[in-house]
């Protein structure tokens, strides 16, 4: 479903990606984790095709339209209203917005007001809904939690369960290794560029996965 | 590739109609540099067939350069550029959505305009060929300031690095239409400006040719 086979990207002296390879098949979530500055953005920048590597190719199965990305700033028009924003990222896609799209997001009381108007919280919550509105099979996501209230981060949550559950893709990045570990199938430590770490979950908890990668990344 | 060019554009034009603060600011500096051209001159010096055409032109090349500055900032605010780049559609339906917006903002600017330069100079702007070389002309400039707007506007200085690539690129088609201009409004026969209007369209052609060619190449990281 994800390929990426000996990605290497530099920027100027400073190397993004060294020579990454891995699959994700349906059904799996791989969790990335790394520090600020690893190279997490530009391997999923690769993966949507907003990037092209120096070395190595990224192929997603279904093309540019089988992705939904949500990174980190909204990708939202601030004086669009809610449903304006949705209905415009779905005519890029040829489909229409998804009737249960809004109330699975708990947006109903918002989808008439301007996205500015919204809080953060919310607007990330719309950020989601954008990234899903057009049924994507393979989910990039970048720090998704950021800004998220309790009641959002859970609807996420059971979003991303649900995804894979239907057997799609997902690969998230992020810093905070307790809010990706839990949806995770799949576990990598990145460091300068390299995978440092790549391997199943197979039922490591949290704090564990926490304790290897502090000692991964030292 | 045109139902996905009009959304951007039908986007770009309800984002700019809710806020208005692009539209207003042209038209303000349109105004302005109209109303001072008009009471800086010295109509016993100058014919206003004269120096109507240049102060024409001369408003409408910075305007238009205010306004293209936009074009692609509204896409910078939450990276929503990265969102159309990510859309599977063809990348030169952006670059049309947004010389179309650009277009229908451009000429709202030179509506306001025309009747201004009319009013100040007291020359005859409601002719059809002057129509056509200030539409052949915007075209042109347009479709290049487009493209540059999108080249430079993740640069740092993108609002003082877009005139300096643009304006180099504007002085013929900007020449043709003064030219034009000057030889319309001394109601001097069509023949004579046939050949600026010939050289404004292959302007328009070879440009948009081009910008459409190149647009993938400039937005992509």
């Amino acid at each position: 479903m994800l390929q990426a086979e000996g990605l290497r990207h530099h920027f100027g002296p400073v190397r993004a990606l060294d020579d990454i390879s891995f699959t994700v098949q349906p059904g799996q979530t791989l969790a990335v984790f790394g520090p600020n500055g690893a190279g997490k953005t530009t391997l999923l920048k690769v993966l949507a095709g907003l990037i092209q590597p120096q070395q190595g190719r990224a192929h997603v199965a279904g093309g540019r339209r089988a992705i939904g990305w949500i990174g980190h700033q909204p990708q939202l028009y601030g004086q669009l209203t809610v449903l304006e924003n949705l209905r415009f990222w779905a005519s890029l896609y040829d489909v229409h917005v998804p009737a249960d799209l809004i109330a699975r997001l708990g947006l109903e009381d918002h989808a008439n007001r301007p996205v500015r108007a919204l809080s953060r919280g919310l607007v990330q919550r719309v950020a989601i809904a954008r990234a899903l509105v057009h049924d994507p099979t393979v989910l990039l996501l970048d720090e998704p939690f950021t800004g998220l209230d309790r009641i959002a981060a859970e609807a996420l949550s059971r979003l991303l369960a649900q995804h894979a559950a239907a057997g799609r893709a997902t690969v998230l990045v992020t810093h905070n290794v307790e809010e990706g570990t839990g949806l995770a199938t799949d576990v990598a430590f990145m460091r300068a560029g390299r995978f440092v770490h790549f391997a199943p979950r197979a039922g490591r908890g949290a704090q564990q996965v926490a304790d290897e990668y502090r000692r991964a990344i030292a | 590739m045109l139902r996905h060019a009009w959304a951007v554009a039908a986007k770009d034009l309800l984002v700019e109609f809710r806020s208005r603060t692009a539209i207003l600011s042209v038209a303000v500096f349109v105004v302005l540099v109209l109303v001072v051209f008009n009471f800086g001159r010295d109509p016993t010096a100058v014919s206003n067939i004269d120096l109507a055409p240049s102060i024409l032109w001369v408003t409408f090349t910075f305007a238009a350069i205010l306004a293209l500055n936009r074009a692609f900032q509204i896409e910078l605010e939450n990276q929503a550029l990265e969102g159309l780049l990510l859309a599977p559609i063809d990348r030169g339906s952006i670059y049309l959505g947004k010389l179309i917006a650009n277009l229908l903002f451009v000429v709202t600017i030179e509506v306001i305009g025309l009747p201004l330069v009319a009013l100040f100079f007291n020359v005859q702007v409601l002719l059809a060929p002057l129509v056509l070389v200030i539409a052949l002309a915007t075209v042109g400039f347009v479709a290049v300031g487009t493209l540059f707007s999108a080249m430079t506007v993740r640069t740092r200085f993108a609002e003082l690095l877009l005139p300096v690539l643009l304006l180099p690129f504007m002085i013929l088609p900007l020449t043709w239409a003064v030219q034009a201009t000057v030889r319309l409004l001394a109601a001097r026969p069509l023949s004579e400006i046939a050949g600026w209007l010939n050289m404004l369209a292959v302007y328009d052609i070879v440009f948009l040719a081009l910008a459409l060619l190149l647009f993938s190449a400039t937005v992509t990281e």
